[in-house]
């Protein structure tokens, strides 16, 4: 079955032709079923190459000769091994479920064809993320996430508003994937082939002897394309944005599948990233400080997606956090757990928009508990996991990735800490103010409450089953000798911690995790239990302003690159280019009204020119030729 | 006689010549005028003829002489024709070339 791997790929980007190509005549629900089909295909691959993992296959399935040129050879090769097999289950098997999600939730949408051809695409540009075998194939898989991003941020392209945004997520997607490129062509240049098992078999035989600062530079630059797309301080500003997509999307993308995209590359070069302790350094302080900064403004804000969007950024400065310290396994445990729960909040918060009708605004809710009970109890499961309490699966992970930090950097370990207490908090607050208490909303929605159908909750419901179980593939040391994914992904990726936990701290750091987590999303529930919502002020002010962070892009960035294309349009394009070209019409326009003067009919004028041209061709001939 | 003032005076005429061409109106004038500077060519060959014992630039100065002769001719012919329309030889009337 690994020799079909290409299957993978290949359903969902069949399900984009069709969709794509017949948009026009496809009836909705077909579009829908042809979209969720090709998604449920793929899982089924996944399924059977995963089972083939876990005993031990891991081969590389080359589909044709890409690149080949001189010494450069790059193939379109599939790397099949257990780092891939995992992210192609959660690819393919959360993406199915958003799939089923979408028909009813899109159902009443015009484009509705046109958003699964879309959906397809970015399911098979991130499969080609996750399954290529070298960082060419990578970045193919790279981009087209980027692109569908952007159609899908911006699928309601008639609201001006959801098109800028769009624009700023491509852009900075950009940015990063400038960095991307560089690194991949150090790489090129350095080491000669962008083959992942060729490149790290040079690295650990060091047959190629590079000095420590290029694989820091390598491992910087590749970085930068991942703060870009993993959305880190300071290309983080597009995600919150993004949510002027629909809900769904933001689910799939930004939450359980592109985003990841950049811990998926870090984790993958891990052997590369073993060898730039700096740049590690620099990962894991950017980690912590995207973490926090993201928490502070998710404490303050009242749109249900904005809250989630910069909970998503914070866990993924967590992430990277765990990456920094040199833990990739746990990293990509947190990803699993991450995506699970995420996609439950993100598809919750989904079904509540929808049986508010289109309201998105937290301080218009409450109550809502009494009217969707599954809903109500998911999000709650969702919540429970996010804040990181013991038996749920973001509290495995999340404790993992904290005892990283503080075997290596107990500083990192404080503020991780903070972050946490106040990812609960904002996790229960969110909870709070949509389920429970008064209603706040107006009559008219009170009316259009209910459960949403079982197109919606289904996969709710399967999700939360997820988050609950998800985390026991990742059991603590001291409470099993055998950490089910750690020997999963051994190899090809193990943490590179330098130190390990004693047992008893690691049962100190258990317990204050826990009690963290408790005790701040207990808070977050009592302080919004009876909420007032007067203006903010001061520091609650710029938190709710996002700490002013656009409008210093804007100012320092963007009006400056704004003003010099201006200076080229007026100088170089109007002046300049124009210039030479209109110039040379009205050159010749003068010149022929000044030479027409020369035929006037006269016959003495005629005899004056002969003269001169006589004259002159003598001169010419006496002077100039030798 | 130093050749300079050979060439000197057949400059001059040859000025001269040029001098009526381009300025007078008449057009018989201008025919005297290009006939002038002819001459002028003329006096110069001979005396390098002289100059440098060589006597081709007097066989030269024979062929000028007759295609002189035989542009006349033609001009003068041309000039009648022209009479005969509009009754002047004036130049500045004759620039049916425009047209």
């Amino acid at each position: 079955m690994t020799n079909l791997v290409y299957l993978v790929p290949l359903f969902p980007l069949i399900g984009f032709l069709i969709n794509g190509l017949g948009w026009r005549v496809l009836p909705r629900t077909i579009g829908g079923v042809i979209g969720s089909t090709s998604i449920l295909a793929s899982f089924a691959v996944s399924l059977a190459i995963f089972f083939e993992t876990i005993q031990g296959v891991n081969t590389t399935v080359v589909l044709f000769d890409f690149i080949q040129s001189g010494n450069l050879y790059i193939p379109l090769a599939f790397r099949v091994d257990s780092l891939s097999a995992l992210f192609l289950l959660i690819i393919t098997g959360i993406g199915f479920l958003i799939h089923v999600y979408s028909t009813s939730y899109m159902h009443d949408d015009e484009g509705m064809v046109r958003y699964f051809a879309y959906l397809n695409l970015f399911v098979f540009s991130m499969l080609l993320l996750v399954l290529g075998d070298n960082y060419l194939v990578m970045f193919i898989g790279w981009e087209g996430v980027g692109l569908c991003s952007y159609l899908l941020i911006g699928f309601w392209f008639k609201n001006k508003a959801y098109t800028q945004a769009a624009k700023k997520a491509f852009v900075m997607n950009r940015i990063g994937d400038l960095g991307f490129l560089t690194g991949m062509l150090l790489i090129l240049y350095h080491f000669g082939t962008l083959t992942y098992t060729d490149f790290f078999a040079q690295i650990e035989s060091g047959t190629h002897p590079v000095s420590n600062s290029i694989y820091n530079w390598i491992a910087l630059c590749l970085f930068i394309g991942a703060m870009g797309k993993s959305a880190q301080i300071p290309l983080y500003t597009w995600l919150p944005d993004a949510m002027a997509g629909p809900t769904p999307v933001s689910a799939l993308i930004h939450a359980a599948t592109m985003v990841t995209a950049g811990i998926y590359m870090i984790a993958r070069s891990s052997i590369l990233y073993n060898m730039a302790p700096d740049t590690l350094q620099f990962i894991g302080w950017i980690g912590c400080a995207t973490a926090l900064l993201a928490a502070t403004i998710a404490l303050k804000q009242y749109d249900i997606k904005k809250v989630l969007a910069y909970s998503t950024v914070s866990q993924l400065g967590f992430m990277f956090m765990a990456l920094g310290m040199g833990a990739y396994t746990t990293a990509v445990f947190h990803v699993m757990t991450h995506a699970f729960f995420k996609a439950l909040l993100f598809l919750g918060s989904g079904s509540v928009i929808h049986a508010m009708g289109g309201e998105q605004d937290i301080r218009k809710m409450g109550g809502l508990g009494k009217h969707m009970p599954i809903t109500r109890t998911t999000f709650l499961i969702g919540c429970i996991a996010i804040a990181g309490i013991p038996g749920f699966s973001g509290f495995f992970s999340k404790d993992e990735i904290l005892a990283a930090t503080f075997v290596q950097n107990p500083a990192i370990y404080v503020l991780g800490l903070i972050a946490a207490m106040m990812t609960a908090f904002y996790m229960f607050r969110l909870y709070t103010l949509t389920f429970t208490g008064a209603f706040r909303g107006t009559e008219e929605q009170r009316k259009h409450l209910h459960e949403s159908p079982a197109a919606i909750t289904i996969p709710l419901i399967v999700l939360a089953v997820l988050s609950i179980v998800g985390g026991y593939v990742g059991l603590p040391p001291v409470l099993s000798e055998h950490h089910v994914l750690t020997s999963y992904l051994e190899q090809v990726v193990t943490n590179n911690l330098h130190h390990h936990l004693a047992h008893n701290t690691e049962w100190i750091l258990l317990g204050v995790s826990s009690l963290v987590a408790i005790v701040f999303s207990i808070a977050g529930y009592r302080a919004n239990k009876n909420p007032d919502f007067r203006p903010n002020t001061g520091l609650a002010k710029v938190l709710e302003n996002k700490w002013y962070v656009d409008e210093l892009y804007d100012k320092v960035i963007v009006q400056p690159v704004l003003g010099g294309s201006k200076l080229m349009e007026t100088y170089v394009e109007k002046r300049g280019i124009d210039g030479i070209v209109n110039g040379v019409g009205k050159l010749v326009r003068r010149g022929s009204e000044k030479i027409r003067f020369l035929q006037n009919g006269q016959v003495g004028f005629y005899l004056f020119a002969m003269v001169i041209g006589i004259i002159l061709l003598f001169s010419i001939s006496f002077f100039w030729i030798k | 006689m130093p050749i300079q003032y050979y060439i000197f005076l057949s400059i001059t005429l040859f000025c001269i010549g040029i001098m009526g061409t381009l300025m007078r109106r008449n057009a018989i004038i201008i025919f005297m005028c290009i006939e002038m500077m002819l001459n002028a060519v003329n006096l110069l060959l001979v005396a390098f003829s002289k100059l440098f014992e060589d006597a081709s630039s007097q066989i030269f100065v024979f062929f000028i002489m007759v295609v002189a002769a035989a542009e006349v001719a033609v001009g003068l012919a041309i000039i009648v024709m022209m009479y005969r329309k509009v009754h002047s030889v004036d130049i500045n009337i004759l620039n049916r070339l425009k047209h």
